[in-house]
């Protein structure tokens, strides 16, 4: 059964530097102007946003039968998925006026600002998806599914060795139409600021795997590296990231 | 400091009322469009886009010079179109069809322009076939297309195809750019170049075009 989840603006508005770290700008010399603009973008982005999700959980072999053929083969979920305790699909979005408000700033030649909206926007979309992460963590805790020894993390099609094409069998799972998203048939999602993908709660060991799969070289985040540590409360060593026998 | 040095000053500032302002000094003091074009706005986004290669400035610096060169260039625009003075070159953009995905690419128009380049910008989810239309329609040298998904990157190889088809090679050149895309890739699908970002685009184009 899906849960439609409600964001308050304050857990989906992202702070100056994070917008300015997304446009390139962190720690900029003129960093006056360029918090200026930040702030700007910020509450135009407050005004205009309309952030909702969804979740619904997922069984093993259906995740399965949706993961099969959609994945570059040898994947960090398709190792870690076997041994989740807890699997659900996910969607958010911050809704279709943020993209219209972007579209319209650059369209006055106010690129300055609409390019930090835009890259408000998807620091927005992010802390969507980590908000809807935290509340199904939640939902574990008050079922009493999550044990002190399990981990939470979540995927999305598009990275990690996941096919942009494994939208469509996520979408007929999720049907996030509910919250106003679609796909396209080049399986692009509608609003463009929105999120979808897979919530894994496993056991903490099965996060840990080296980022040298043969699409890591492409990746230009690494962001996985942060989220093992997060895991293991940014104890861990980050460089050797295999499990240990 | 002479009014186009100034010109170029504060376009380096970010300062889109005082460019509008210098512009219209210059053209009130009779200097000629063109080298009002050249010697002020280029000249001033010239050393932005060297500031921003060698990191020395930021995106948004970028983009607030932009603002204020199209201040100075819409006062120009009618100026150049009554004497009948040509673009740099002129670059047909868009984003390929099925993607949306469109900041990348205005990213790009934006920096060409300011560097004296007319675009014609096709905007996003363009099919292939409007490529080339555009390109022949207003005898561009360069078609640029951007795109952000794996799914929408095989759309490329189909313009490049098209152009072969409509014999288009040696006379409109075929650049690629955006997330997913490689240098190998654009080779693969015989495109002319791969544009890592908006300045080597602005470089490839430059030198397409023979123009420093």
């Amino acid at each position: 059964m899906s849960t439609r989840v409600e964001f308050p603006l304050s857990q989906v508005t992202p702070e100056p530097e994070q917008v300015l770290t997304a446009l390139g700008a962190a720690g900029a010399p003129n960093s006056g102007r360029h918090l200026r603009l930040a702030v700007e973008a910020i509450a135009l982005y407050r005004k205009r946003v309309q952030p909702l999700g969804v979740w619904n959980p997922i069984g093993l072999d259906e995740f399965e039968k949706l993961y099969a053929g959609q994945n570059a083969g040898f994947t960090p979920l398709g190792q870690i998925y076997p041994r989740a305790r807890s699997l659900a699909l996910f969607a958010v979005t911050l809704g279709e006026p943020i993209r219209d408000e972007i579209d319209s700033r650059f369209q006055a030649a106010d690129f300055a600002l609409g390019a930090a909206l835009d890259a408000a926007a998807s620091e927005g979309a992010e802390l969507a998806a980590s908000e809807l992460e935290w509340r199904y963590v939640e939902h574990l805790r008050a079922s009493g599914e999550l044990t002190t020894d399990m981990g939470v993390m979540r995927f999305s099609p598009g990275y990690c060795g996941w096919q942009t094409c494994g939208q469509r069998n996520l979408f007929s799972h999720l049907q996030p139409a509910d919250i106003g998203i679609s796909l396209s048939a080049s399986c692009l999602m509608y609003p463009l600021k929105s999120v979808s993908g897979v919530i894994v709660a496993a056991g903490r060991g099965a996060f840990l795997f080296a980022d040298d799969f043969p699409f890591c070289g492409d990746c230009q985040t690494r962001s996985c590296r942060e989220r093992i540590a997060a895991i293991f409360g940014g104890l861990h060593d980050t460089q050797d990231m295999r499990e240990q026998p | 400091m002479t009014v186009l040095a100034q010109l170029a000053e504060r376009l380096q500032q970010g300062d889109a009322p005082g460019v509008a302002q210098l512009t219209r000094a210059a053209i009130t003091e009779g200097v000629e469009p063109r080298v009002i074009l050249d010697s002020g706005l280029i000249a001033g986004m010239n050393v932005v886009g060297a500031r921003f290669k060698s990191h020395e400035i930021y995106l948004p610096d970028v983009l607030l010079a932009a603002k204020a060169m199209y201040a100075g260039m819409d006062l120009l625009k009618p100026l150049m179109i009554r004497d009948g003075i040509p673009s740099r070159g002129r670059v047909v953009m868009g984003t390929v069809q099925g993607d949306m995905h469109d900041i990348g690419k205005n990213l790009v128009s934006i920096m060409l322009r300011g560097a004296g380049f007319e675009v014609v910008d096709l905007g996003k989810d363009v099919p292939p076939e409007r490529f080339i239309q555009a390109a022949i329609e207003s005898n561009a040298g360069v078609i640029g297309l951007s795109a952000l998904l794996t799914t929408t990157m095989p759309g490329m190889r189909r313009v490049v195809e098209l152009a072969r088809e409509r014999q288009l090679q040696g006379k409109t050149r075929v650049i690629v750019g955006g997330a997913p895309l490689s240098r190998e890739y654009a080779r693969d699908i015989g495109a002319d170049a791969y544009c890592f970002d908006g300045t080597s685009a602005v470089d490839c184009v430059k030198s397409i075009f023979g123009v420093s």
